[in-house]
This record gives C-alpha cells, sequence and structure tokens, in this order.
C-alpha cells in the first residue's frame, strides 16, 4: 500500500499546534481556502497518484462514516 | 471569394432516373470537414465516392477555428494544407490570466524544426470552401447538394438510403455509408442510435468581432479567469484571418440565449475588453454570434454494420482544446484507408472493424480532456470552485499550480496504444514513435532539395524507413518481399550523405539529424508505417517473416 498510514511525524503535537495557529484570526470562508491550498501544495509534495488516490479514498471514506450532515438531510 | 455567400447549384443526378436504385462502394452524408476530408481521401485511393449534403452552402460563422498540426499534416496529403496554411493564422503561444495579471503561459510547439505550426486560426467556412475546391477537383467524387438522406435500411449485403432532393426522391444502394452529419446527426437517429454523455449547465456567447483597422495584437490565445471587464466568468481570445478575432465570453447557466445574442448585449462587453488596452477606441463590426451549451457525449459503437460514423456525428466535445474537428478529421483518416483496402480487396472485414475501436479509444481521450477542462472553466460546485480558485491563486507563485491550470489541453493526435494492428516492440527503443504512434515530422534534403519527412510517405500506402547500415538493403528487401502482393509499400532510406543508395528506395538526408534523434534511428532500424502514417511495426532488424507479420496484422488478416 503506497500510501503510509502509520506514525511519520517528525514533530507530531508541534505540527498540530503550527496547523491550528496557522487558521488563526481567519474567517470560516478563509479557512476553508487555507485548507484547499494546502491540499494542493501538499499533494504536489506527495506527487505519486497511487498514494493520493488512497488518501483520497480514507478521507472521503471517513467522511461517509462520521456521520456529518448529508446534502439530501438538510 | 466570400465562402459565407457562396451557393451551390442543385444538379439532378442520373442515379435519380435509374429504373433501379443505383448502386456506389461508398456513400458519404455530410459535405462537412469530415466528410470532405474522407471523400478527398478515398478518391485519392482510387475509391469512387457519392457525398450527400442537405443544404447548398458552407458553414456560417466560424465555428470550429483552431485546426492542429497533425489536422494540417493530414490536410497536406489531401492537397489543401498549403493553401489553409497561407490563409490562416499560426500560433503556438497560449497565456492565462487571473484577472488582470497574467499567471500562466505556454508553448505548444517548443521545438519549431516541423514543416507545420501547432495550430493555425482559420473559419471553418475557409476549411470547407477549400476542401469543396479540392473535391470539385477530383472526378471520382460525385458532389451531390439539397440530398438529404431521410431513410436508410441495412441488409446483409449492403445498404439503402432514401434521398430527398427538390425534384423528389431517389434511392441509393451503397456498400458502405460514413455519417458525417454533424452532432444533430440524421442518420444516428435513422438506425436508431443515440450518442451518450453530459452536459455542461453553463452558457457560452461566441462572437466574431471585424475590427476596421489592423490591431496590433499577437496571435495568441489569450484566457481570462475573472477578468475585470466580465468578473466572475471566463473569456476566451483567438485571432483569426480578415481582421476578425473570436472572443468567447462565458455567461453562467441563468443566462437568456436569445437576449445575448442582440448586438446591444454583445457591443458592450467586447468595448469592456478593449477599454484598457489601446483599443478602446477601435471601431469594429459583430459578423456572427451565438449562445452555446456544451457537451461532451459518444456513441457506444461507431460501426454499425455498414454504416459508419465519424466526426460530430460519432462524438462531441467543448471546444477548449479544440479537439472536435481536429478528432473528426484524424476519424476520416484512419477510416479511408481501411475502406479502401477492403473495397479493393487487400483486407477483409476484421479491418474495418478496428475503426471503432481505434477512434473509440480516441474519441474517449478528447472527452476526458474536454470534460476536465471545462470542469475547471466552469466548477458546478461551491467546493470544485473553491479549489479551482485555489488553484488559480497559487499558481501566481507556485510552478506546480501552474501545471494544473486547466483553460484547455489543446488537441494532439492520438496514440493508438493496444490497437490489435499494432505489432508490439521486441527491442528496446528511446523514441516517442511507439508503435500506434502518428509519425513525426522532420526536415530533410532529399534529391538536392529542402524538404520535410511526412511529405515523403507513401500517399495511402504502407511506407518503410530505413535508417543507412550494413543491413539496410537486406532490411529493405525483406520488407519488399513482405509486402508483394500484399499491399503497395512505399519505401524510403533515411542517410546522412545524398549518395546512400539501397535496394531501391528513396534516399532522404537527414541533414539535421532530426530525424535520426526522434526515431532513435540506429544504423538498419526499420519502421513500417501505415497509410494514415501511424506506426505499426518497429525494429532494429527485420526479417522477412517479422516484417510479413507485422504487415498482415496491420491489415487484420488472419
Amino acid at each position: 500500500m503506497p500510501l503510509n498510514t502509520a506514525p511519520h511525524f517528525e514533530a507530531a503535537d508541534a505540527f498540530y499546534e503550527a496547523l491550528i495557529d496557522a487558521h488563526r484570526d481567519l474567517s470560516t470562508a478563509q479557512s476553508h481556502e487555507l485548507n484547499a491550498k494546502l491540499v494542493l501544495l501538499l499533494a504536489n509534495q506527495v506527487g505519486e497518484s497511487a498514494a493520493l488516490n488512497e488518501a483520497l479514498a480514507a478521507a472521503r471514506a471517513s467522511v461517509l462514516r462520521s456521520g456529518t450532515e448529508t446534502k439530501e438531510s438538510r | 471569394m466570400d465562402y459565407q455567400q457562396v451557393v451551390f447549384p442543385y444538379r439532378r443526378s442520373a442515379d435519380q432516373d435509374a429504373a433501379t436504385s443505383a448502386h456506389h462502394p461508398v456513400v458519404v452524408v455530410g459535405a462537412g470537414p469530415v466528410g470532405l476530408s474522407l471523400a478527398i481521401d478515398l478518391a485519392l485511393q482510387q475509391v469512387p465516392v457519392v457525398l450527400l449534403d442537405n443544404d447548398d452552402r458552407l458553414s456560417t460563422g466560424s465555428r470550429a477555428i483552431c485546426f492542429a498540426k497533425r489536422t494540417l499534416e493530414i490536410f497536406d496529403r489531401l492537397g489543401v494544407g498549403s493553401s489553409l496554411v497561407n490563409k490562416g493564422v499560426s500560433w503556438h503561444t497560449g497565456r492565462v490570466f487571473l484577472r488582470d495579471e497574467p499567471i500562466y503561459s505556454f508553448d505548444l510547439q517548443p521545438e519549431t524544426t516541423h514543416e507545420r505550426p501547432a495550430f493555425i486560426n482559420i473559419q471553418q467556412y475557409y476549411v470547407e470552401g477549400h476542401l469543396v475546391e479540392r473535391a470539385m477537383a477530383l472526378p471520382l467524387i460525385d458532389l451531390r447538394w439539397k440530398s438529404e438522406v431521410v431513410a436508410v435500411r441495412q441488409q446483409a449485403d449492403g445498404v439503402t438510403l432514401q434521398v430527398q432532393t427538390p425534384d423528389g426522391p431517389y434511392t441509393l444502394a451503397a456498400d458502405h455509408v460514413v455519417a458525417c452529419d454533424g452532432a444533430r446527426s440524421s442518420v444516428r437517429a435513422l438506425i436508431g442510435q443515440e450518442a451518450k454523455g453530459r452536459t455542461f449547465k453553463d452558457r457560452f456567447l461566441i462572437a466574431d468581432v471585424r475590427f476596421n483597422d489592423a490591431v496590433d495584437f499577437p496571435a495568441e490565445r489569450w484566457f481570462w479567469f475573472d477578468p475585470p471587464f466580465h468578473p466572475g466568468q471566463s473569456v476566451l481570445l483567438h485571432k483569426q484571418p480578415d481582421g476578425v478575432w473570436r472572443i468567447d465570453f462565458q455567461l453562467g447557466w441563468d443566462a437568456d440565449p436569445e437576449e445575448e445574442r442582440r448586438p446591444e448585449r454583445i457591443v458592450p462587453r467586447v468595448r469592456a475588453l478593449l477599454a484598457h488596452s489601446a483599443m478602446k477606441d477601435a471601431l469594429f463590426d459583430l459578423e456572427w454570434a451565438s449562445v452555446y451549451t456544451f457537451s461532451c457525449e459518444r456513441m457506444a459503437h461507431f460501426r454499425h454494420g455498414r454504416v459508419l460514423f465519424a466526426g460530430d456525428a460519432a462524438h462531441r466535445v467543448s471546444p477548449f482544446g479544440a479537439r472536435g474537428a481536429n478528432s473528426g478529421v484524424q476519424d476520416a483518416e484512419n477510416l479511408a484507408w481501411k475502406l479502401a483496402a477492403v473495397l479493393q480487396r487487400r483486407a477483409g472485414d476484421a479491418l474495418l472493424a478496428s475503426y471503432g475501436p481505434e477512434r473509440e479509444a480516441a474519441a474517449d481521450e478528447n472527452i476526458a480532456h474536454s470534460t476536465r477542462a471545462t470542469d475547471f472553466i466552469t466548477p458546478k460546485s461551491e467546493v470544485s470552485r473553491l479549489f479551482r480558485d485555489a488553484t488559480l491563486q497559487l499558481a501566481r507563485d507556485h510552478a506546480f499550480a501552474r501545471t494544473l491550470v486547466n483553460s484547455g489541453r489543446l488537441s494532439t493526435a492520438s496514440t493508438l496504444h493496444g490497437s490489435p494492428l499494432n505489432t508490439p516492440d521486441v527491442d528496446s527503443f528511446d523514441s516517442a514513435m511507439v508503435p500506434g504512434a502518428p509519425a513525426l515530422d522532420a526536415p530533410l534534403r532529399c534529391d538536392g532539395h529542402a524538404g520535410w519527412l511526412l511529405r515523403q510517405l507513401g500517399q495511402g500506402t504502407f511506407t518503410a524507413l530505413v535508417f543507412d547500415g550494413q543491413q539496410a538493403s537486406a532490411a529493405l528487401q525483406s520488407l519488399r518481399q513482405a509486402a508483394d502482393g500484399v499491399a503497395p509499400l512505399h519505401t524510403l532510406l533515411v542517410a546522412t550523405h545524398p549518395e546512400a543508395r539501397a535496394h531501391g528506395a528513396r534516399t532522404l538526408v537527414d541533414s539535421s539529424g532530426l530525424i535520426q534523434r526522434r526515431f532513435d534511428g540506429t544504423p538498419d532500424t526499420a519502421y513500417l508505417l501505415r497509410p494514415d502514417q501511424h506506426v505499426c511495426a518497429r525494429w532494429r532488424r527485420v526479417s522477412v517473416e517479422a516484417a510479413s507479420a507485422a504487415l498482415r496484422r496491420a491489415l487484420a488478416l488472419h
């Protein structure tokens, strides 16, 4: 499996703080924009199609399982 | 000549007075760029053609304007390339803007050592006009205007068409019918078939704007995302011959097509585009305008027995990428040599059967590219727009994002990967000229004159291209032997000096070394090319057995 979901952070807690901090003082719309741009920047860093496709599939599967409001239920 | 005004006279055909249905080997329906190209190609291969068109005029409005290099190479073979390139506006550079800032540019022809440019822009009526003139000079083409196919009946041994004319109906019998009658193909409907795909819920205003005075503007494709003169939408600009400019304005799904076609709506849009340029007070006329909604769709199969489909009748794409007319002309080229081979008994039905899969795969490639571009240009959800705008903004500062910016991936000829007519490589090559690829052009010298490789390939025949070496004569001999009694073969020797000779082949001097580079042509290397200039086999050392197997495979002879 090309996507590595075993622990791989150089410094996990530091990253987590930096991620939240990157959003400080941003509106919700700005935060969505930041997330989209971060996805694109990191996707290019990963580069390999198999790993990217696995990541997309894993994320989508998680969304569908999480119970978040769907389009129809609104 | 104003090709938009010309009217072709209806002429009663002798077939209309025949006691029984007149029989013809091939009837082509639709005299647009694809039908005309097919008819000319067939006639050049000695196949008589009846070409029917339901109208008596050429296209109104510019319509298909971007003709790609591969299409120009096909037009060269058909005898109209130079006249169209001379009239057309050549270009190869595209620029993409976000608001008023350039974010990306691309060059479609980084190597200039090809005879033809990446693209020419020329109005569809010029292309049709030149093709019609060419067709009218070929006695094997019987071009019948005001002739509408109203019924199609297929039997095991032929097809019967009922044709409606100003003099009333008559019937025709044909061995094969090729429908090139466009996106709303009546032949397709008459045999109960459909094209299926996806329609993009958006509207685009397409306008031809003619400027009275010369416009000092480069011949480049300019595309804007969210320009200040048309906020929140896209605009595309192309230069055409005769001082005419083509401007596409995205309008959104809620626009009223009838309202938006009115000059009172269009002129202010053009003025707004010009407002911040040196052209702000320029005088212009609106030549033509239309509002389009785009679709990407295709028939499941392009062949239905003796009835075949080419061009928009078979598949339709959104125009960002110029993949409509270009792929249609490539369909025609693919089909012409196969029909000729079958009718002239060099091949059987299996060869005709290869047309569908080869061109359906090409259509899927074109549909995929056009769909992706249209999704980027007209994002259809909030989040799709979020990512689209994120990409555009990142492209200002980051090179990787520029590769994602999609204002259209411009047409290139399909490589026919996986075609059963290809012979897979057994030797190792460092060249893009894989089996299935259309041959690349290159400069050369022949008989003391400068020339181009593609012009030297066989007209409607297979070609053997052998690189000079100790075994070159043997290679050519093997290829000739393999072809003897199977198919006509044109033979070429690629050498570094004009005195080189091998077994009766014409010597091409690879003056720049580019043929050798593009084909990885080490000495004795042999390429076998199909009549449509696509590679079907290549070897470092070719035997009679290998040549024979490859040629038979390319003709689907079993």
